[in-house]
Formats: C-alpha cells, structure tokens, sequence
C-alpha cells in the first residue's frame, strides 16, 4: 500500500533522509520511530505530496507520488504534527470545507460528518468554533479532516503530542480501531506508543533506517544478550565482584535492590549465578529473566549509532 | 474549477469573518471618503464631470489596501499549518492560487462597490458626465486585480503577513513610480519604464477611454503574478 524506494532528501546542504526504503502492507499499522529531527516528518511529508523527494521514489496506493502525485493524494488522509485547522470556523463547516477539497459532493459530506463525529466523540462541539477548542479537541478534529473521504492509507504525524494522557489513551484506540479498515503508517518518538498501536516498526536515524521489523522480533533480533535480575541479601560490592567472576557473565550493575547481570543470549547462566551466590554464603531473594524493553533497545541503537560516528570522526 | 470556487469562498468568507477585514474596510472606506471631500472642494461645481478623486491618491490607496488585503492569503495558511492540508489535498497549484485570488478580488470588489455612494452624490447633486465614473471603475477593477495578483505572490514566499505586505508595497510602489521616473528620462528607455508601469496607463480610465491595449496590460501583468505565484509553490515542493 505504501512503497518508499531509496528516498532521499535534502534541504539545500542538509541530508534530511538518506536512502530510505521500507514498505507497508494493506491493513498494516506501521510505526516510524526516531528522535526529533531524524526525518520522520520529511518522510511523510514526501509520501503525501507535500514535498518531492531530491532522489527516489514513493507509492501510496499504487501512485507514484513524484510523479502522480495528483491522483495519490486521493487516496491518503493525512494528519500534519501541527494540526492544519481554521480557527475562525465551526468543526462542522471546516469538516465540509476538508470533505469538499477531497472530493466529496454534499449529501456524501452530510453522512461522512456524521460518522466521523461519532467516531473521534465530537458530537458535542461540531458547532463551536475550533478556535475555542483546546489542544486535545482539535487534535480530534484533526483525526477526523484525515477520515472524512475514507481514504485507503491514513498518515499521522506525532498524532499524540501534546494532549493529555486520557485522551492519548483515547487516541490510540481510535487508530487500532481505524486500523481495522484502513492501512496506517504513524510517526511517533514515544516507544510505548509504538508497541501499543503498531504491528511493525521502522526505527529511523539520522535520517537511515537503522531497525525494522516486527514488534515481538525486534527485542528478540537486535538483542545478543539478556539481563538476569537478581535480589541477594548480602553487601552489594561483594556481590558484584563475585557475579563478574562468573564465567560468561558480560557486565554486572547494580541498581538498588537489584543485581542486573547482562548473558550472553544463547547461554543460560542462572544455575552458575546461583551457585555462585550460595558460595559467596549469601542468600538469593529472588532471580528473573529480564527482557529488554523497545526503549533499551532504542536507546542502545541510537547511542550505538553515535558513538560508531564518534569512532570514525576520530 | 469546483476545486477554485471552493477555495475561493472559502477565502470570501474568511474574509467576512475576520474583525481585521472589516478595520481594513472602514478605514479603506474613509481614506476614499477623504479624498472625495478633497476633490469636491476643488473643483467648480458646474462640472462635475471627472471622477478626479479616483486618480493617483485613489490608485495609491486602493494598491495599499490590495496588498494589506493579500498578505494574509498563503502566508497565514503557512503559519496555522494549514497549508500542509490545502498542498496534500487533490487540489492543483493553480486551483488553490487562482481561488485565493478570486476570493480576495471578490472582498475587493465589495469594497470597492461600498464606494459608489459617491458618484450616486454625483449624479443627485450635479449632473456628471457617467462615461468616464465607470471607466474609472474599471480602473480600479483592473488594478485592484494586478494588485491582489502581486501582493499574493509575496504572500507565497513567507509564512510572516507583515513582511508579505512589505514585499507587495515595495513591488507595487516600484511599478507605479517607474512611469513618472520614465517620463521624466524621455528616451527609449524611459517608454519602455513608463509602459511597464502602473500608472501611466491609468488616466485613459479617467478620461472615459476604454482601450483595450491597457485592459490587456493589467490582464497580462495580473496573469504574470498569479504564474509567479504558482511557481513559486511549486518550488517550495522541491526545495
């Protein structure tokens, strides 16, 4: 449904992106993780239309939008990470005014007002000016100019920034919702938002795809090591020494009350880190595996990523 | 052409909703008003004939007003954001550029149209000549457009109204002053810069004079800005 093919960007001097390439597929809900500024919103802005890319091609909805940008553009609803309203409008007449600019006749409008109210629970202020709306009602609106012609593919930039938490909560079931019928690739720096929502995620850096893959794969993947997660009762400088000691053992830290000893993946270590322990005379409170959360994972891909570029500088 | 009229009622009615439209219409309405108090003190009464206050002040103040009125057009869509929402509907350059240009042209036109109380004056208390007042209208009709059609072109190279409106009256005043700069130079030079110019054409309009070689000049100047205009988008994409 959506096919980015060696997208590259550049504003004057300034790589934006860098050969991207990745696809999603009908009925995907797709995730594009980065920190600010790694190119998420020029991706998307070329994929709608808004921008040409400098090098490469993109398809939404088998249009090519370089090229048949016109006719792509039919099929996209899209939400920019600044919500593009009118202020000095009524929800209701800025609906009509976004259904008619995608091509709607009046009476469809009518109906298609009526749905997507219902749906982002704007009943009660589809008369109000949207200038005296605050920020997580406009949010709504927003969703709800990206629905209103049905479109195929629905592109959402940062849809949760800045609203308060219940209505984050609210907003992410109403994409799994519209993800049901609707091919969906959103923008997001917040990690847990990205494994509630998403079936897959593309991490991008610096511009690159650095990771992309599957919720459940990534941690799984990317990772070569595991964390055992120990309570001992005894003096933790002791325990540290004596766990390091342990042959395979990668690293031990300690974060109070726990002993974090990273294994390599392959190797289950818990039956030596135990015995180790009981040698030591102290007593084990409690023992787990750990997995490392996408955060972990986020954060040792784009430290990893800054310290090679470290290395190569020097 | 449905995709033009959308935008440009939608522009219309923006226009009617703002509070600053209205300040810009009064006081456009007063500053006309001024002048026709001028003029009438200046003339002698048995001929009413010329719409004399609709000359270069008049000309001054409407390409004044027509770039205050402009400024907003693309700039203030490009702060609120929506201008990421006009650019990814399936809406062509050209539709979005010539509805906002006909949505402001209408605001114009409607203002313009709240200043025919004057000539009604005319025509109760004296007996003027009609000929030339509505040539001069067409005038104003014509360069109110080229006026818009320059003063939203620079709306569509900034995302900052005031700068927007900077640009057009520094563009606008250029166009006008060149002519008078051009006549006083006298060779070749100088009528290329007087034909070029905004002003000179414009006092066949006052004389009753419909010549169709000037109608096409503010035509071609007017058509000019708004491809400008659509280029101007255009290249925003790509760079």
């Amino acid at each position: 449904m959506i096919r980015v093919q060696n997208l590259t960007k550049y504003y004057g001097e300034r790589l934006a992106v860098d050969d991207i390439s990745f696809n999603v597929a009908k009925g995907e809900i797709v995730g594009l993780l980065g920190p600010n500024g790694a190119g998420k919103t020029t991706t998307m802005r070329i994929l709608t239309g808004f921008l040409m890319p400098t090098n490469g091609n993109a398809w939404v909805a088998d249009c090519n939008m370089v090229t048949n940008s016109l006719e792509g553009r039919q099929h996209i609803g899209y939400l920019p990470e600044a919500i593009p309203l009118y202020t000095d409008v009524t929800v209701r007449s800025y609906l009509e005014f976004a259904g008619r600019l995608r091509g709607l006749d009046k009476y469809e409008i009518k109906n298609r007002i009526d749905d997507v109210v219902e749906l982002c629970h704007l009943e009660d202020y589809i008369d109000v000016l949207i200038g005296k709306l605050s920020r997580g009602f406009r949010q709504r609106v927003g969703v709800a100019q990206a629905i209103i012609h049905e479109p195929e593919v629905m592109i959402l930039d940062e849809p949760t920034l800045g609203i308060d938490p219940i209505q984050v909560a609210q907003t992410r079931q109403l994409i799994k919702d519209l993800g049901e019928e609707h091919t969906i690739l959103i923008s997001s720096h917040i990690l847990p938002e990205v494994s509630m929502v998403c079936d897959r995620v593309v991490i991008i850096h610096e511009g690159r795809i650095v990771a992309e893959d599957r919720i459940e794969n990534l941690s799984t993947i990317l990772r070569n090591s595991k964390n055992v997660r120990l309570e001992v009762q005894g003096p933790h400088e002791a325990v540290t020494i004596k766990l390091q000691q342990v042959p395979g053992v990668l690293r031990v830290q300690y974060q109070e009350p726990y002993h974090l000893v990273e294994c390599p993946a392959e190797q289950d270590l818990r039956s030596s880190l135990m015995t180790a322990i009981v040698q030591g005379g102290w007593t084990i409170l409690s023992m787990a595996t750990v997995d490392m959360s996408l955060e972990d994972i986020f954060l040792e891909l784009t430290t990893e990523e800054e310290s090679d570029d470290e290395e190569l500088e020097e | 052409m449905k995709n033009t009229m959308l935008i440009a009622r939608r522009e219309f009615r923006a226009y009617l909703t703002s509070p600053m439209a209205y300040i810009v219409a009064c006081v456009f309405l007063v500053l006309i008003g001024a002048l026709f108090i001028w003029y009438l003190n200046d003339i002698d009464y048995s001929d009413t004939t010329i719409a004399g206050y609709l000359d270069i002040w008049g000309n001054l103040v409407l390409m004044l007003f027509a770039a205050i009125l402009a400024m907003r057009l693309i700039a203030e869509e490009k702060k609120l954001g929506t201008w990421e929402l006009l650019l990814t509907a399936p809406v062509r350059d050209t539709e979005i550029v010539l509805g906002k240009f006909l949505g402001s042209l209408g605001m114009l036109v409607s203002m313009l149209a709240l200043t025919l109380y004057f000539p009604l004056l005319l025509w109760i208390f004296g007996d003027p000549d009609t000929g030339p007042i509505l040539t001069s209208y067409l005038g104003l009709f014509l360069l109110g457009a080229t006026s818009l059609s320059i003063g939203l072109f620079a709306s569509s190279v900034t995302s900052n109204q005031i700068v927007a409106a900077v640009i057009a009256g520094g563009v606008l005043a250029i166009l006008y002053f060149i002519g008078m700069a051009g006549d006083a130079m006298g060779s070749a030079v100088g009528d290329i810069l007087s034909y070029i110019s905004l002003s000179s054409h414009f006092p066949a309009f006052i004389s009753g004079i419909i010549d169709t070689r000037v109608i096409i000049y503010y035509l071609s100047v007017t058509a000019l800005f708004l491809f400008l205009t659509i280029r101007s988008i255009e290249t925003s994409r790509w760079s």
